[in-house]
């Protein structure tokens, strides 16, 4: 009872201590809102305004078809230039890519005689380098084709493809983009309030007031660890109602509160390495530059941002360590695919494990520090 | 009086919120003279202060210091130099990594001083102010007395004409403060023509002042030479006079301080210590330390500043071990993590601990709570200890808005809170008035006789250890004597405690140090340097000494430095090879309704590919669902029955495929695999069982992919992370620079010395550029060599690139360190304001020119766009200069407008 009492009463401390920085209110506020406004719109959809030049060699009837058919959305209006320029376009990063279509090539197309036409890609852009360059081969094809035949249609195959794409299917970014945002921020903003939380008493000399009251090192910890989850929880709650739902109009296939649910268990391993980190920086720019060393790995490799089967099988394994990684999993399963417990008790599992684990170590570490800190 | 005039207040009048903390003040202080400034707590005496020093902004009235008003900037700037200002608080304004030399230093180059001068200046200070021997010790690891004269040197550095001490002795012991005001008399007797302005909460050091200032309440009560107070109230020295001079509501309730005498009955031993011994290093704080004390005894603890009072305590506490001896807490040996003794103590620290982001009340509250007062009396004993300790007008003001005085009174009230049969009181009444801390001590006389709390209480105040039942001297960490005051000061056969005191510690201290007394100071020479060159409008000096400290603070904090450059370089490695763009190994599954070899051969085309791995088959819908939700596979094949059998006979077959579309980058590139894997398997069928080959379109396409022949990700990659880490790592570094001193107070240098702003933001800035520029070395390094991207283009161009980019990254982190209040928030505000821009709207990613609204809008104005074409130029392009002009200007332009934005942003006053 005492314990409750007392990590209740200092959790209390903390928010308290939390609202009286109102730049910070209003930075978590912005994080959660505008932030992921920004997120989900500043990513195009699939191919958008790819910069592609042509050279027409060939001035004929068919290479003004083929050069009027792109157009954005997909390309930007192709700029038609001459074949020396399109080396420096290309350098300099103007064109991605570069249509060559040769002399002759209507007359060759005519004679049957199968032309060849040369497509520049630059392969340093290379998410625009795929999918671009299928867009534009199966435009020139259709073109020609149409210019052959009257018609794009071609015979329909023996086997024919019933592609469907699920839970997304025009896959739209911006709802991808969106949600893994909020779920990035979860990470962040739960990392920096605890961690940066105990170097300011570390700083402001109030550890040493602590450490001669009636309280325990894991009453001042848990209750680190529910308040500041709690503000995340919260801030994450309407971002997905209020943003993600309401403004930005974006379907959410899976239960919110089951979502939730998981969200507060990864905040607990998250404010756990919170502490952790704060215990081992010794000042508030160390913390800043550790925090930045353990965010960014988190962010990029937990499969938020490319998926985890194309990652190295090492890094692979190891990520499995990472709170985020299944995190990621379980908030892509419930949000994007509609999954229910029934589906995600596996990362469920995994996370309560991480978060007990990283719980531990971090207590048994912040024992063995607070001496030190006061 | 009506000759020189040092400043000049008219009608100011200042408020913080809705407080009032001066109100309608009109005040002329006499030049070349000794002005003390006293009065109760918080009455707006520090606040006058750094008004007249310029820190603070006026608001209403006129100040006029110098001869000129401090509402005009130019005329701070000119009058700066000739100021010096020590703000309230132990070495507020120090650095505390940096050593005394490096302290003094940095003050000396602000005032464009050159290092013989410097080295004259501080040789000279630091003789008189006995600090000589400590000169390599950092500022962190002065005691408080310390803090105080090395503060004091750093404002007298540069032969103000002006010097305001706010506090000065606060917390010094009485030896020390002896030698401070010889040190002050002695360079007033060099400079005449000096003015001092003096706050103290020491009425006998204020009696021999020329001239006072008596304030209360934000207003002036009255001003006049001691005698003419005297006189004034009809009494003889200056604590009555002052005490007259209060209003009658301040006064009532006070009366002289009466303590019983102690029952001489044996009680228990409440604390007992046999050979306390604590080490810091080879320094011993606290060597070999006996003592005892009864239940109910008030136990004074005295000594010069840093002979191991605090460490002492602390050990008593629990919040040091010790290295050496026991100690006992009512007869329970010490234990680390000893729950009901703490409940039964109740400890204040030298240095205000308490909760800064908690109004008066909620610091009371949660103590109490805390320390479990039954939650019925919670209330009732919060009101109790504002009322006794004086803090009802103040109890829902935050602590950082309230006066020193006015703290440690909150931190004895929840010190108390919990009537604890303890008190550990580490120089409680430092900074507090005379009403209040006699109010205090009749508190205390109360609980020790009437409760029989214990309390062991440390002082500079002779008056205070004369109440004490028993005193220990202190010194260099051993106990000199220990007795009754009375009986001490007749041992040593001195007239006073105060002489006996002295005396004792002289003898000490010349025992191991000391010798000669200090030398005069040195006649000062005139210097051109000292107050011409406050007026010039960049000074690169003033620069160069933030740059020095900045970076010698760096240097004093390796693993920081250790962090950015091994941290940058661990990311490029996990950047590098952990982000792939190749979307490969692509988990697939098939529901085979067919079952033939056909099927299987389908089937077989995929898992054959290195775009798809093969997962075990799924057996019905139900499970399709089930295993596409859960992410175990990405794509799902559904062969339908009859499969092979319809091929046979032509007639037209459906394959089904269903793609997780909840990546959409990897579901569109899935797509593509699928459809081109699908032409693949017809036409190789085509050819098997028919034994021609479909046509795949009327013309052949030729596809070059250029830079990066191979598609390699690492290539295309790790050219485009080196600008995203060559941001994030420097912004941070520089995001805490401003709000950091901010919230520790050392930006008050800032206002009140002649270092102008871009001074200051390039001095901030520039260290942090160099380990920018070591960190793009490295990472340059690590890309060429171990990841073996190709460097083809000009390596000097990028050089120059990265300079100018790292001079905006740094400037990035200035900014929102600016903005920011406390450094949570900046660090929070970095995070977000770069890691979102960096890697999604700067073209690592998606190519600039694609994004659309708000990301298109950030990637155009975002320097990271720009360096991160210079990058892939010259890394894979092979581009020079000629090829880079447009986005080097880019990024050369970024830089004045970042800094610019700094500059106005940034104030040169506390608002």
């Amino acid at each position: 009872m005492r314990h409750l009492a007392n990590i209740y009463r200092l959790g209390i401390k903390e928010l308290r201590s939390l609202v009286r920085d109102p730049m910070m209110l209003v930075l978590i506020l912005y994080a959660f809102s505008l932030g992921i406004w920004v997120a989900a719109t500043g990513l195009p959809e699939t191919l958008y305004r790819a910069p592609i030049a042509i050279v027409d060699e060939d001035q004929s009837q068919l290479s003004n078809r083929i050069a009027s058919a792109f157009y954005p959305p997909h390309f930007t209006p192709p700029a038609m230039v001459g074949l020396d320029a399109v080396d420096h376009g290309m350098d300099i990063g103007r064109y991605t890519f570069a249509l060559d279509l040769p002399p002759d090539f209507e007359r060759d197309l005519l004679a049957g005689r199968r032309p060849t036409v040369q497509l520049n890609i630059d392969a340093t852009s290379m998410t625009q380098a795929f999918t671009g360059g299928g867009y534009i081969q199966q435009i020139v094809q259709a073109e020609a084709q149409e210019f052959m035949t009257g018609t794009r249609a071609t015979p329909p195959p023996p086997v024919d493809l019933a592609l469907r794409v699920r839970f997304n299917p025009t896959l739209a970014r911006s709802w991808f983009g969106a949600v893994m945002e909020v779920i990035n921020n979860v990470t962040m903003l739960s990392i920096i309030l605890t961690g940066a939380a105990l170097i300011r008493e570390r700083e402001h000399g109030t550890v040493e007031h602590l450490l001669v009251m009636p309280v325990t090192p894991f009453e001042i910890m848990a209750s680190k660890v529910w308040s500041m989850g709690t503000v995340v929880l919260v801030a994450c709650a309407f971002s997905l109602t209020v943003m993600v739902q309401g403004v930005l109009q974006m379907p959410i296939q899976g239960s919110i509160v089951l979502f939730l649910a998981g969200a507060g268990l990864h905040l607990f391993a998250t404010t756990s390495m919170g502490i952790f980190m704060g215990t081992i920086a010794r000042s508030m720019p160390q913390f800043g530059l550790l925090m930045m060393l353990v965010l960014l790995p988190l962010e990029l490799l937990s499969g938020g941002l490319t998926p985890r089967e194309s990652m190295p099988e090492l890094v692979q394994t190891l990520m499995l360590i990472a709170p985020t990684t299944h995190f990621v999993r379980m908030a892509q399963a419930i949000l994007y695919r509609g999954a229910g417990l029934d589906v995600v008790w596996p990362q469920f599992l995994a996370i309560i494990a991480i978060g007990s684990l990283f719980f531990a170590i971090a207590l048994t570490r912040f024992r063995s520090t607070i001496g030190a800190m006061a | 009086m009506t000759a020189a005039l040092a400043a000049r207040l008219t009608g100011v009048r200042l408020c913080y919120g809705d407080t009032v903390a001066l109100d309608d003040i009109s005040l002329d202080i006499p030049a070349g003279g000794m002005v003390g400034l006293i009065g109760p707590d918080g009455v707006g005496k520090s606040t006058l202060f750094s008004l007249v020093a310029g820190a603070r902004a006026i608001q209403q009235g006129r100040v006029e210091v110098l001869g000129g008003d401090m509402a005009d900037p130019r005329h701070r700037q000119a009058t700066c130099p000739r100021i010096a200002y020590m703000p309230q608080g132990l070495g507020k304004n120090l650095y505390p990594t940096l050593s005394i030399d490096e302290n003094l230093a940095f003050f000396g180059r602000l005032f464009g001083q050159d290092a013989a001068e410097r080295e004259r200046r501080i040789a000279e200070l630091t003789e008189s102010t006995g600090l000589a021997p400590f000169r390599s010790r950092p500022a962190g690891k002065l005691s408080g007395g310390m803090k105080q004269k090395l503060g004091l040197c750093c404002a007298l550095i540069h032969d103000p004409d002006f010097l305001l001490l706010d506090e000065p002795t606060t917390g010094v012991d009485p030896l020390s403060r002896a030698q401070f005001w010889d040190l002050i008399d002695r360079i007033r007797a060099e400079r005449p023509q000096m003015s001092v302005l003096v706050a103290t909460a020491y009425m006998e050091e204020a009696s021999r002042f020329d001239w006072l200032v008596a304030m209360d309440a934000g207003r002036i009560l009255a001003t006049g030479t001691p005698t003419d107070l005297y006189a004034r109230t009809g009494t003889h020295d200056l604590e009555r006079a002052f005490i007259a001079l209060l209003p009658e509501a301040r006064r009532r309730g006070h009366q002289p301080v009466v303590i019983p005498p102690r029952s001489t009955e044996a009680a228990e031993v409440a604390i007992e210590a046999r050979g306390l011994t604590k080490r810091f290093g080879d320094f011993t704080a606290v060597d070999q330390v006996d003592f005892r004390i009864e239940r109910g005894e008030i136990f004074g603890f005295l000594g010069s500043n840093g002979c191991g009072k605090s460490t002492t305590m602390k050990m008593l506490t629990g919040l040091l071990d010790a290295d050496a001896g026991e100690a006992w807490l009512f007869g329970r040996p010490l234990g680390h993590n000893d729950i009901a003794t703490r409940q039964r103590v109740g400890y204040m620290s030298q240095a205000f601990s308490l909760y800064s982001e908690l109004t008066v009340r909620q610091n009371l509250d949660l103590h109490a709570r805390l320390f479990h007062v039954p939650d019925a009396e919670v209330d009732g004993r919060v009101a109790e200890v504002a009322t006794r300790f004086g803090l009802d007008a103040i109890i829902d003001m935050l602590p950082d808005a309230l006066a020193l005085g006015q703290r440690q009174r909150l931190s004895l009230a929840v010190a108390m809170i919990h009537k604890p049969e303890m008190l550990i009181l580490d120089e409680p009444t430092s900074g507090v008035d005379p009403i209040a801390r006699d109010q205090f001590w009749q508190i205390m006389a109360d609980l020790s006789r009437n409760d029989r709390v214990t309390i062991f209480i440390s002082t500079h105040f002779m008056n205070e250890a004369e109440r004490c039942d028993r005193i220990s001297l202190m010194h260099a960490g051993r106990v000199l004597v220990s007795d009754t005051p009375a009986a001490i000061a007749a041992a040593r056969g001195s007239a006073s405690l105060e002489a006996a005191f002295i005396g004792y510690l002289r003898e000490a201290a010349g025992a191991d140090s000391e010798a000669a007394p200090p030398p005069p100071v040195a006649a000062p020479q005139p210097s051109a340097a000292g107050n011409g060159a406050g007026t010039s409008r960049f000074s690169l000096r003033r620069m160069m000494s933030y740059v020095r400290r900045e970076a010698l603070e760096l240097r004093r904090d390796p693993i920081r430095a250790t962090l950015a450059l091994v941290g940058s370089v661990l990311l490029l490695f996990i950047m590098g090879y952990g982000i792939s763009l190749d979307v490969e190994h692509l988990p697939f599954a098939v529901l085979d309704r067919d079952g033939t070899a056909l099927s299987q051969n389908y089937a077989l085309n995929l898992s054959g590919s290195r775009y798809f791995v093969e997962r075990p088959p799924i057996t019905d819908y139900a499970q399709l669902d089930h295993r596409m939700r859960d992410g175990d596979v990405t794509v799902a094949v559904e062969i339908p029955p009859g499969f092979a059998q319809r091929i046979e006979h032509g007639i037209p077959v459906q394959v089904g495929v269903w793609i997780d579309g909840a990546m959409p980058q990897r579901g569109e590139t899935a797509q593509g695999y699928i459809q081109s894997l699908h032409a693949q398997w017809l036409a190789e069928t085509a050819l098997r069982k028919l034994g021609q080959r479909p046509a795949a379109g009327l013309v052949d396409i030729e596809l070059r992919y250029r830079y990066n022949p191979d598609v390699r990700s690492l290539v295309a990659i790790a050219p485009a992370v080196i600008p995203v880490l060559l941001l994030l790592f420097p912004a941070m570094l520089t995001a805490l620079s401003v709000v950091r001193e901010k919230e520790l107070g050392s930006i008050i240098n800032f206002y009140v010395t002649p270092v102008g702003r871009l001074e200051f933001l390039l001095g901030k800035q520039l260290p942090y550029v160099g380990l920018a520029m070591l960190n793009y070395a490295l990472m340059v390094g690590v890309a060429v060599t171990i990841f073996r991207v190709p460097l083809t283009g000009n390596l000097l161009a990028l050089t120059l690139a990265a300079l100018l980019y790292a001079l905006s990254a740094t400037a990035i982190g200035l900014l929102f360190s600016i903005f920011m209040r406390s450094q949570i928030a900046a660090i929070f505000a970095t995070a977000i304001g770069t890691i979102l821009p960096a890697t999604q709207f700067s073209g690592l990613i998606n190519p600039v020119s694609s994004l659309v609204g708000a990301g298109a809008a950030i990637g155009h104005v975002f320097p990271t766009t720009y360096f991160v074409t210079i990058c892939r130029g010259v890394f894979s392009k092979g581009l020079g200069f000629a090829d880079l002009t447009q986005d080097l200007l880019a990024l050369a332009a970024a830089v004045p407008v970042l800094l610019g934005l700094c500059v106005v942003l940034l104030k040169k006053q506390e608002r």
